[in-house]
């Protein structure tokens, strides 16, 4: 059993057992194919959304919607960021109209829990700078069990640019939490320092770090990270760190193959892989909107 | 106003500066220390102060201040920096030159100087800037800051970074007697960073800035110091090696000293991980290993002074997210009860103590003051130690209220604070 769930800020704090309740009903409602329900009837959700995204908007526009909630997308060419309003502003502005969820997305590393203390709604987190994607992680946890049957005692192997990825932060204390042995993969210039006392192991090398891995993460690489000088080139972070058909055949023979998107096709990841039959990334984006149902169903009956 | 002539007695006198310890009454009369010892009369007229054992000390020296005058004083001025002084037991400061415009001329060193003297409180000794327009490339007119009063010259909140440029500062500031206070910091490694590097920015998804940022320089600048030999001060030190660096350096007879700030002493990076805006400061609050490492600074001789970095700055600046918001906290009302809160740890000794926060100081930057034989200017502090308060933001005299410490109970307090013998600061006024 698990509390009501007041708030989604991060999956570092987040309870085991209030993580498991997510993904159980997350299950049932994948399996009902994300059925209409009327459990957020006259309530409004509001998407705060102050860095670009597609896909996470929409995950959630569309899980509030299944709900029967009333949808309102702020994002940020609309927001008042650029009249030189402050977060906590607009954030209040927006409390003022009662909804009953905000749902933000922010380029600066604790915006959510900056925020939360200071509106009614309950907050969820969207991703906020470096820190922390939670419902990314609790998809990414899900599909696993739907695979993989578990998450406990998985070889998961994260590959990609870590220190600057809150994905990876969230699947790191997500699945450490879960059992998993996690090891994360990239130049030592991506890797953050002390990420071994996050539970983890850590590797400089895809192909020992790829070495019989059940679940293989591909994260995103940003373009920006050449500027600030953490690989020399595009070309050279592919060729040593890119997850291909070669590398993975260090892997599990049944290894599963997931990206949180967007990806860069040829960076990352080759698009044989990402369109082999080892990659679940299209199954990711499906069960998105089950566990953001299954998040936003339980903030509503808290509410309530 | 003139000074009224005070009769302190059954004082704990505390003064490192002449190796003082004992239970003696104070009696001040025309702004000077007149006499000093047991079972004195009262002179006529003299107002009377029953310590009951309380400490009097030399007032306290900062050597780390920012007063924000000319240019912010929205954030802080010279006259409610001076009454955050007065209210944490301090009765000289030394003034950051990042003034807007900077103290790097004559003319602003002479406005602060001016200022402080209208107001009539601490003492402010101003430090100018080693760089024109703390640009980092020239340096300053420094003979004539030294003409103007500066005691010191720093480009402080930010580092020499050209080797070139750090090597004539140390030079001609040796022409004038004048040492060089620097912001370890390099800022190729320290890039974007907002708090300390290491597992709890790890954890926070914050960027970080490593400790190795400020270590790099010091190594760098000791060499400097070695070729030049320049005095040579490190601004609030704050990692394990830096510590270990000016004590090999002190070792070989170098002219070298360092501070180290309250707030460095008692927090961790860890206090960052809930995105407070008051955890974030020049230098970064770092890891355990480094406060232990600070503390033994303190206990061995290494550290020479306890220094605030008193850093003011609006709710506006800080009520932002975290990796938006303006570096520093204020610290001139909390250093006494954290000093205090070290002696209590078994860290340091009560002289100890007020040595870091008054004749250490005066040491370091040869600053007047900081001891109280009889003669001297009557410049002290008398505070109880044990004194239970709550750190209120809103009931501190500085101006800004960006402090880490709200809402902590805090032990140890000034009672009464002398400049030159005349009141400017009194917490039980009814004591006379």
């Amino acid at each position: 059993m698990s509390g009501p769930l007041l708030g989604l800020l991060g999956v570092e704090a987040l309870p085991l057992a209030q993580l498991v309740a997510i993904l159980d009903r997350a299950d049932a409602l994948y399996a009902s194919g994300n059925k209409k329900t009327a459990s957020m009837n006259g309530e409004t959700v509001v998407n705060l959304f102050m860095e670009p995204s597609t896909r996470t908007r929409t995950s959630f526009e569309i899980a509030a919607k299944r709900l029967s909630a009333d949808v309102v997308n702020v994002s940020e060419s609309f927001s008042s960021a650029k009249k030189g309003e402050t977060l906590l502003d607009t954030a209040r502005n927006l409390d003022a109209m009662r909804p009953a969820v905000i749902v933000l997305r922010h380029g600066s590393s604790g915006a959510a829990n900056m925020i939360a203390p200071h509106v009614r709604a309950r907050v969820v987190n969207a991703g906020d700078g470096q820190h922390e994607h939670p419902t990314q992680a609790l998809l990414d946890s899900g599909t696993i069990r739907r695979h993989k049957g578990r998450v406990e005692g998985l070889t998961i192997t994260i590959v990609g640019d870590i220190l600057h990825s809150r994905v990876a932060r969230s699947n790191i204390f997500a699945l450490v939490k879960q059992g998993a042995n996690v090891r994360v993969a990239a130049p030592r210039s991506l890797l953050p320092r002390g990420v071994e006392a996050l539970g983890v192991t850590a590797f400089d090398r895809v192909e020992p770090a790829l070495a019989g891995a059940e679940v293989v993460m591909v994260l995103r690489l940003q373009q920006e990270r050449m500027n600030g000088g953490y690989i020399p080139s595009l070309r050279d972070y592919s060729r040593f760190f890119g997850v291909n058909a070669h590398n993975l055949r260090a892997a599990h023979p049944d290894a599963i193959v997931m990206h949180p998107g967007p990806m860069n096709r040829g960076v990352e990841l080759a698009s044989e892989v990402a369109d082999g039959p080892r990659s679940v990334i299209l199954d990711q984006v499906a069960y998105g909107v089950s566990v953001r149902m299954a998040v936003l169903e339980r903030l509503a009956s808290a509410t309530a | 106003m003139h000074p009224t002539s005070l009769h302190i007695r059954s004082a704990r006198l505390i003064d490192p500066g002449q190796s003082r310890l004992e239970e003696v009454d104070v009696v001040i009369e025309g702004g000077k220390v007149s006499r000093i010892g047991k079972g004195l009369a009262t002179p006529t007229g003299a107002r009377v102060i029953e310590a009951r054992g309380r400490i009097v000390a030399p007032g306290f020296v900062d050597l780390h201040a920012h007063l924000r005058e000319p240019g912010e004083e929205g954030k802080e001025t010279i006259e409610t920096g001076a009454a955050a002084a007065a209210a944490g037991g301090f009765t000289a400061l030394c003034a950051m030159p990042n003034t807007q415009p900077p103290n790097d001329c004559r003319a602003i060193t002479m406005l602060i100087k001016t200022r402080a003297r209208e107001i009539g409180g601490a003492h402010i000794y101003p430090i100018g800037a080693i760089s024109r327009g703390l640009a980092g490339e020239s340096l300053s007119d420094v003979g004539e800051l030294k003409e103007a009063g500066v005691v010191a010259l720093s480009d402080d909140g930010r580092c020499i970074m050209n080797a070139r440029l750090m090597r004539r500062a140390l030079e001609y500031g040796r022409t004038f007697d004048l040492p060089i206070v620097q912001h370890a910091e390099d800022t190729h490694l320290s890039h974007g960073g907002v708090m300390n590097e290491g597992v709890s920015s790890t954890r926070a998804g914050l960027p970080g800035q490593p400790a190795e940022a400020e270590q790099v320089i010091v190594a760098r600048d000791l060499i400097l110091v070695e070729m030049t030999g320049a005095r040579y001060h490190v601004a609030h030190a704050s990692t394990a090696r830096t510590i270990e660096m000016v004590r090999a350096a002190k070792a070989r007879g170098l002219p070298v000293t360092c501070e180290v700030t309250p707030h460095h002493l008692v927090l961790t990076d860890d206090a960052c991980l809930g995105y407070d805006t008051a955890t974030k400061m020049y230098p970064p609050l770092r890891t355990h290993a480094d406060v232990e490492a600070l503390k033994l600074g303190l206990a061995d001789g290494t550290v020479d002074a306890i220094a605030t970095d008193h850093a003011p700055h609006s709710a506006n600046q800080k009520h932002v997210e975290f990796d938006c918001a303006a570096f520093g906290i204020i610290g001139l009302e909390t250093a006494l009860p954290i000093a205090l809160s070290l002696v209590r740890d078994g860290v340091i000794s009560l002289p100890r103590a007020v040595e870091l926060l008054t004749w250490g100081p005066v040491r370091t930057l040869s600053l007047p003051g900081g001891t109280l034989p009889e003669g001297a200017a009557a410049d002290l502090v008398m505070f109880d130690p044990d004194f239970e308060w709550i750190i209120e933001p809103e009931s501190l005299a500085s101006k800004s209220k960006n402090t880490p410490f709200s809402g902590m109970t805090m032990r140890g307090r000034p009672r009464l604070t002398l400049v030159g013998g005349k009141v400017v600061f009194d917490a039980d006024g009814a004591a006379s």
